[in-house]
């Protein structure tokens, strides 16, 4: 390990940083401002300046930039030496020439790296008499505000969004002090990661615009560490609240998982708690045949007990977007045979396809840090950026990795961003994507197969083939698919980390386990290769261990007459299975009891229904697509009667006389995995409620946060105790004390002259590492490592159109095809209108010129709908967007029929 | 006297290949691919002491020496000339390309060979558009008679050779920004290590060189490293294009020895100050160089000798400062020019160059105030060498501070009597 000596005193290192990474990985504070631990050094600010000495003897020194000076070993460097303390502070002078004086009216005050970094180098002084540059604002969409004159020129805006994140609509513009950073005209910034603009710009220039709506201050907030709730990546989040209503949502670091970016729908997803439909008391819905009755707890508790009295058989529907103890605590109610996952039955059916590859095979689940360490890629099936965003911008820079190697040999750092991508041009590793339809991933692949899913099925099987003799041929395979199978095969093959994605989007089994007996043919007895299987919701692989039925048998135990009394977790019933089924469901349903956010039609056909408190306002563990399991903490104690669901379910229990005793979230959570003992890492993942730290809990609120006393003056004038919170270490005030929490209960992130997001750096072991005492989540699934697999045969036939009828296959939108962030009112702006596609020759069969609709009939459902075209789409099939409008009825794929009609 | 470079330059009408060739033209690329190997190329131009002549002064063969070598080596090498001339005071490049574009292109082929590149581009910046033409011509020419394209002259050596027309700034002089530009990207510059020699041109090794520079070299190669030195007055080889403007009586640029005094270059060449103007002082080398005044005008124009007079010599074209003409007003100029062409990448440059030209403005105006003279002077310190990310602050520094240095006086007048005293 090198040593450099910073102020005359040697420090060990690790090798192969820069002198400012080094730095601040020892703890120390150096300024900076266009550095950044995920995307390198450029050495442009000129704000991490040190003196360098080339020996002892040495007294005068130069000026170098940290960040763009290597720690090798022997490295003398000062940080105090009075000549280059001022050319810090010259350079934030500097800054300061055009900077407005906006601090008390701009969002980002109070958690700002240029205020920081302003105090740090201790400049106050304006000297400066003239007048300031001034630059045009633009309108960016609903996620970003743009506030140009603050600009401080660091280039980190569009070094993420370009270089990092592929996009192409923000650059940098002009030059001199004028340099402007936007877009060529207003307009929504078309990344899926835009929002990530906000934490990247160290000043006030990209500010979070759904914020803005209802802005406080970030001191006071109160927030807990949370998960993402939009997707099957459960990203690592911090939700903060003020005065009962949920502000913002900023990244929480996680190595393993999300590190330092999150995507806009789960950035921006959250304002769905905040929505006009939240239902925040029990109420009496009679199905809508009557007007709606709101009831006190007590009423509703009574009214449920009869209902569970009267019946003749339960039935619990759980949730995959409900907590495990959500879906546990209903599955106590009405017992493991009538407790099914409410997933459709083909995801439910794929769901536990993926469980069991992951559990009893020789590969890997792999984390998104894995798929950022991949150097070949192979995705079958997923249109990643639309399903699991996160996912695709880890992919973006794993195709850097094998480019890297020709970067190393020619001596230049890694950390020397613009060297590295000068000499790497625009190569990049291997990436195969087969999609139904072009993505805009595919700019990026070595080579793209856009096809049905059965094709794409036999394209994997193919590449397995290649791999391995033990796994079929595949017969009457298309000479240019068969080549294709060989490229992808050999690229595979040769990676260091092979890395093959896969999922359950286009709700294809083949797909699925083509995916499958690729990884396992990759993997050895020392080696297990890599595989990510993307699946829908937050706690979908979750429900995947409970190893119960989908909805369809669900709704045959009300059917057959087995069950007469449906309880309903969290879930929208409507959107999982056949509308004809659905109807006949709740007609012979002679009660039903519903637990939720938001109006949805389930709520709608509801008896009884209680408010489920929402991933904001609850305890709750939920596992990912990759099997971590990971807490979210409530960030808020919303108004009564709102609650967990598990704690509505446990009261029912209750009453039944079947008390578990839950008091508090340990309860449940120790008890779930007592009971089913593939949850047994459970208890590792978060501390208990017991756990103090010098006896005291973690705060929520930093200890600036103000008003504490005040926010219910208008109510009662008398100083409110802090709501309990049974349920975790967490302390729903600023008392208590956040040094040194166990790394899952970091509930903001802050440090002394760090207020910014920037504070991070701090609670890593090394710059851009795990966090100290590890990154938080416990991974429930391992592989069998080693284990013989047992390799899927049954290859698919080639997929051939049929002469009546078109297959309707999924295509999947960022915002609109998740049920929660589709609420949400920004988001909510970027959903499209229903709509179909077809390649360009079909769509001509059902009318000329531009505007074609037609009726789209599956089931005994009608469809009107305009008509969109893509021709990468294969002809025969007719793409359905999931869950927009009305076609969130249709469980896809599914088979149907089209005609011509009149204009929507 | 012999004056390699503009023997045979003639603006209004310039050599085309044929005449170019019976004057001697294209003979060093005949001989250098019959009996040397690039590497003697590089060698000889090591030994003749050829220094850049874009401002830098550095050793061109040693420069080359860098580029590796070798069937390894990356593929395609580039050879880039750098013909953005916009140094203000600098039109040396423009009578060379204008005059005889032939030359440059010989020049190129042995650079690009010495090499071994197998592309050679051509910078040039947007206002010399009579140089376009006249070097677009000359490569049609020199295509035609297999000076280029491939097996030139049947040695098996193939050399492309490209235009690329500048959108305009000043940064796409500055080598590395100029790469940038030339690859589509915004003009900023890149740090150095790793230098272009190793990742230049879309990552290859590259090297850019001046238009005067690759002027040199076919004497050099015909001729040989002692005719060379025997060019100049001085240790540093071969004539040097000089030039000046301002207010002397006949402004110009003139071949002469390198070493040439200042002096006699003023007074001999340039015919000496107007009537009744007097001189106060010059910069050497264009714009971005120090004041030198009376006492330094003896001194020898090459690179070293200016430097032991606190300046550089630049690219050698003088700018003349009068006593009629207002320091203050010329320095305000001077860094307008600067910040307005600053690319703005770093801190220093971006926001310190606007805020010295609004100091010097305000000065000039009658505005200013006792502390900003300090306030001038210490931002010419702070935007040196090391401190930007590249050479252009320092540059556009130097007439700066040592214009403070030798007129002070003037800047104290300004702030005192609230007025230019020279309007």
């Amino acid at each position: 390990m090198p040593t450099i000596y910073i102020d005359d005193k040697p420090y060990e290192v690790k090798a192969g940083q820069n002198l400012l990474n080094a730095v601040l990985s020892l703890g120390m504070d150096l300024p900076y401002f266009c550095w950044h631990p995920a995307m390198g050094s450029i050495g442009a600010c000129r704000q991490c300046a040190v003196k360098q000495y080339q020996d002892e003897n040495d007294k005068q020194g130069r000026i170098v930039m940290a960040c763009m000076t290597p720690a090798a070993d022997g490295t003398r460097i000062s940080i105090d030496d009075p000549e280059v303390q001022q050319f810090r502070a010259n350079v934030i002078e500097w800054l300061m020439v055009n900077h407005p004086h906006d601090c008390p009216v701009c969002d980002e005050g109070g958690e700002c790296h240029l205020q920081d970094m302003t105090v740090m180098t201790g400049h106050n002084y304006r000297e400066f008499r003239f007048k300031k540059r001034t630059h045009r604002n633009q309108d960016l969409g609903p996620f970003i505000n743009h506030e140009m004159n603050r600009c401080i020129a660091c280039y980190r805006c569009v070094r993420f969004y370009d270089d990092y994140a592929g996009g192409d609509d923000l650059q940098a513009f002009a030059a001199h002090d004028h340099v402007y950073f936007g877009r060529h005209e207003d307009g929504v910034l078309e990344s899926e990661f835009s929002g990530n603009l906000v934490e990247v710009c160290p000043t006030g220039v990209f500010t979070d615009k759904t914020l803005q709506r209802h802005y406080t201050r970030k001191w006071d907030l109160q927030s807990a560490p949370s998960v993402c709730h939009h997707c099957g990546l459960g990203c690592n989040t911090l939700a903060g609240e003020r005065y009962g209503t949920l502000r913002r949502i900023l990244n929480r670091y996680n190595r393993a998982v999300n590190g330092y970016f999150l995507c806009d729908r789960g950035r921006f997803g959250y304002e769905f708690v905040n929505s006009d439909d939240r239902i925040r008391v029990p109420q009496l819905r009679y199905r809508g045949d009557k007007d709606t009755e709101e009831i006190s707890r007590d009423d509703a508790m009574r009214q449920a007990a009869e209902m569970l009295d009267t019946s003749s058989g339960l039935v619990g529907i759980g949730s995959p977007r409900a907590s495990l103890e959500s879906n546990y605590a209903l599955r106590k109610l009405v017992g493991k045979d009538r407790f099914f996952t409410g997933m459709s039955e083909n995801e439910n059916h794929l769901v536990s396809e993926v469980f069991d590859i992951l559990r009893n095979g020789p590969a890997r689940s792999a984390s998104l840090d894995d798929i950022r360490k991949a150097d070949a890629v192979f995705v079958l099936g997923e249109d990643v950026l639309n399903t699991a965003p996160m996912a695709g911008l880890n992919i973006r820079q794993a195709i850097r990795n094998q480019p890297m190697e020709g970067v190393e040999e020619m001596g230049i750092p890694e950390w020397h961003d613009a060297a590295v991508r000068e000499v790497v041009q625009g190569e990049h590793g291997p990436l195969y994507l087969a999609t139904l339809t072009g993505t805009k991933l595919d700019r990026e692949a070595t080579d793209t197969y856009h096809a049905a899913p059965e094709d794409i099925a036999r394209l994997g099987f193919a590449v397995a083939h290649e791999l391995n003799d033990d796994v079929p041929a595949v017969a009457d395979l298309d000479q240019d698919v068969q080549q294709l199978a060989e490229a992808i095969a050999r690229a595979l093959q040769n990676a260091k980390r092979p890395l093959v994605i896969s999922g359950v989007s286009l709700g294809s089994e083949e797909v699925i386990r083509a995916a499958a007996n690729i990884a396992w043919s990759l993997s050895t007895a020392e080696t297990p290769a890599d595989i990510h299987y993307i699946v829908s919701e937050a706690n979908t692989l979750g429900l995947g261990f409970f190893e119960s039925g989908g909805l369809d048998s669900a709704l045959e135990m009300v059917e057959s007459g087995e069950a007469d009394t449906a309880v309903i977790l969290e879930n929208d019933i409507w959107h999982r299975a056949a509308p004809e089924a659905v109807e006949s469901f709740f007609d012979t349903c002679k009660q039903v009891i519903v637990l939720d956010h938001l109006e949805t039609g389930t709520v709608a056909a509801a008896d009884l229904l209680l408010p489920a408190a929402t991933f904001a306002e609850g305890d709750g563990t939920v596992i990912n697509n990759e099997g971590r399991a990971q807490r979210f903490f409530q960030v808020f104690a919303p108004e009564e009667p709102l609650q967990e669901s598990w704690r509505w379910l446990g009261e029912m229990c209750k009453q039944q006389g079947n008390d578990p005793r839950w008091n508090s979230h340990d309860d449940v959570s120790n008890m779930l995995f007592q009971d089913i003992r593939t949850f047994a890492g459970l208890v590792h993942v978060a501390p208990d409620s017991e756990f103090r730290l010098n006896n005291q809990r973690v705060p929520r609120s930093p200890f600036r946060y103000s008003g504490r006393t005040a926010m219910f003056a208008d109510r009662d004038v008398h100083e409110p105790q802090p709501p309990e919170d049974p349920d975790s270490p967490l302390h729903f005030s600023m008392e208590g004390t956040s040094k040194q929490q166990p790394s899952g209960l970091t509930t903001f992130f802050w440090a002394p002259g760090w207020n910014s997001v920037q504070a991070t750096n701090k609670y890593q072991s090394e710059i851009g590492g795990s966090l100290r005492g590890g990154d938080p989540g416990v991974r429930l699934i391992e592989p069998s490592k080693g284990a013989t697999p047992e390799y899927f045969t049954d290859i698919p036939e080639q997929f051939s159109r049929d002469a009546t009828e078109w297959v309707a296959a999924p295509v999947h939108h960022i915002f609109g095809s998740e049920e929660l962030s589709a609420r949400a009112e920004g988001v909510s702006q970027l959903v499209p209108d229903s709509y179909v596609v077809l390649n360009p020759a079909d769509a001509k069969r059902f009318g000329d010129g531009e505007e074609i609709t037609v009726a789209l009939e599956i089931g005994s459902s009608i469809y009107t709908e305009r008509v969109k075209t893509d021709s990468t789409l294969p002809e025969g099939i007719v793409g359905v967007p999931v869950n927009i409008e009305e076609l969130s009825k249709i469980q896809l794929p599914d088979r149907a029929n089209i005609t011509e009609a009149e204009s929507v | 006297m012999d004056k390699p470079l503009t023997q045979h330059v003639n603006v209004e009408s310039p050599p085309d290949l044929k005449a170019y060739e019976q004057a001697g033209g294209y003979q060093s690329v005949r001989k250098m691919l019959k009996e040397m190997a690039p590497e003697e190329v590089t060698e000889l131009v090591k030994n003749a002491n050829l220094k850049g002549r874009g401002g830098a002064g550095f050793n061109t063969g040693l420069k080359w020496s860098f580029v590796p070598m070798g069937e390894d080596a990356p593929q395609p090498k580039y050879l880039v000339a750098n013909a953005d001339e916009m140094e203000p005071g600098t039109f040396k490049d423009r009578v060379l390309m204008e005059g005889n574009p032939h030359l440059m292109i010989e020049g190129m082929i042995n650079a690009a060979y010495a090499i071994r590149a197998s592309e050679a581009y051509i910078f040039i910046r947007n206002a010399y558009k009579l140089s376009e033409k006249r070097l677009n011509q000359a490569i049609a020419e020199a295509y035609e008679k297999n000076y280029l394209g491939e097996n030139i002259q049947g040695s098996g050596y193939n050399l492309e050779m490209k235009i690329h027309v500048s959108a305009g700034r000043y940064m796409c002089g500055e080598e590395t920004g100029l790469l940038n530009a030339l690859e589509g990207k915004r003009a900023t510059p890149r740090a150095k290590p790793p230098y272009p020699q190793l990742s230049g041109l879309f990552g290859k090794p590259t090297i850019v060189q001046n238009v005067e520079t690759l002027c040199n070299i076919p004497g050099i190669i015909v001729n040989g490293v002692e005719w060379f030195k025997g060019l100049s007055l001085t240790d540093e080889g071969g004539t040097k294009l000089y030039g000046a403007s301002g207010k002397v009586k006949n402004p110009g640029c003139w071949e002469l020895p390198m070493g040439t005094t200042a002096r006699e270059i003023l007074e001999e060449h340039a015919g000496g100050m107007q009537e009744d103007l007097q001189f106060r002082g010059l910069l050497p080398g264009g714009a971005s160089t120090d004041f030198i005044i009376e006492e330094h005008l003896d001194t020898p124009m090459d690179y070293a000798s200016i430097m032991e007079v606190g300046s550089r010599m630049g690219t050698g074209t003088m700018i003349i400062l009068d006593d009629q003409t207002c320091p203050v007003a010329m320095l305000e100029n001077l860094e307008h020019f600067f910040a307005q062409e600053s690319c703005g990448w770093c801190t220093p440059c971006r926001d310190g160059l606007p805020w010295a030209e609004k100091l010097l403005h305000a000065i000039d105006i009658g505005e200013g105030k006792p502390e900003d003279i300090e306030k001038l002077e210490s931002t010419s310190k702070w935007l040196g060498p090391g401190n930007t990310f590249c050479a252009l602050a320092p540059g556009a520094v130097e007439p700066l501070q040592s214009g403070i240095k030798y007129f002070r006086e003037d800047f104290e007048r300004h702030i005192k009597e609230k007025r230019c005293p020279w309007r």
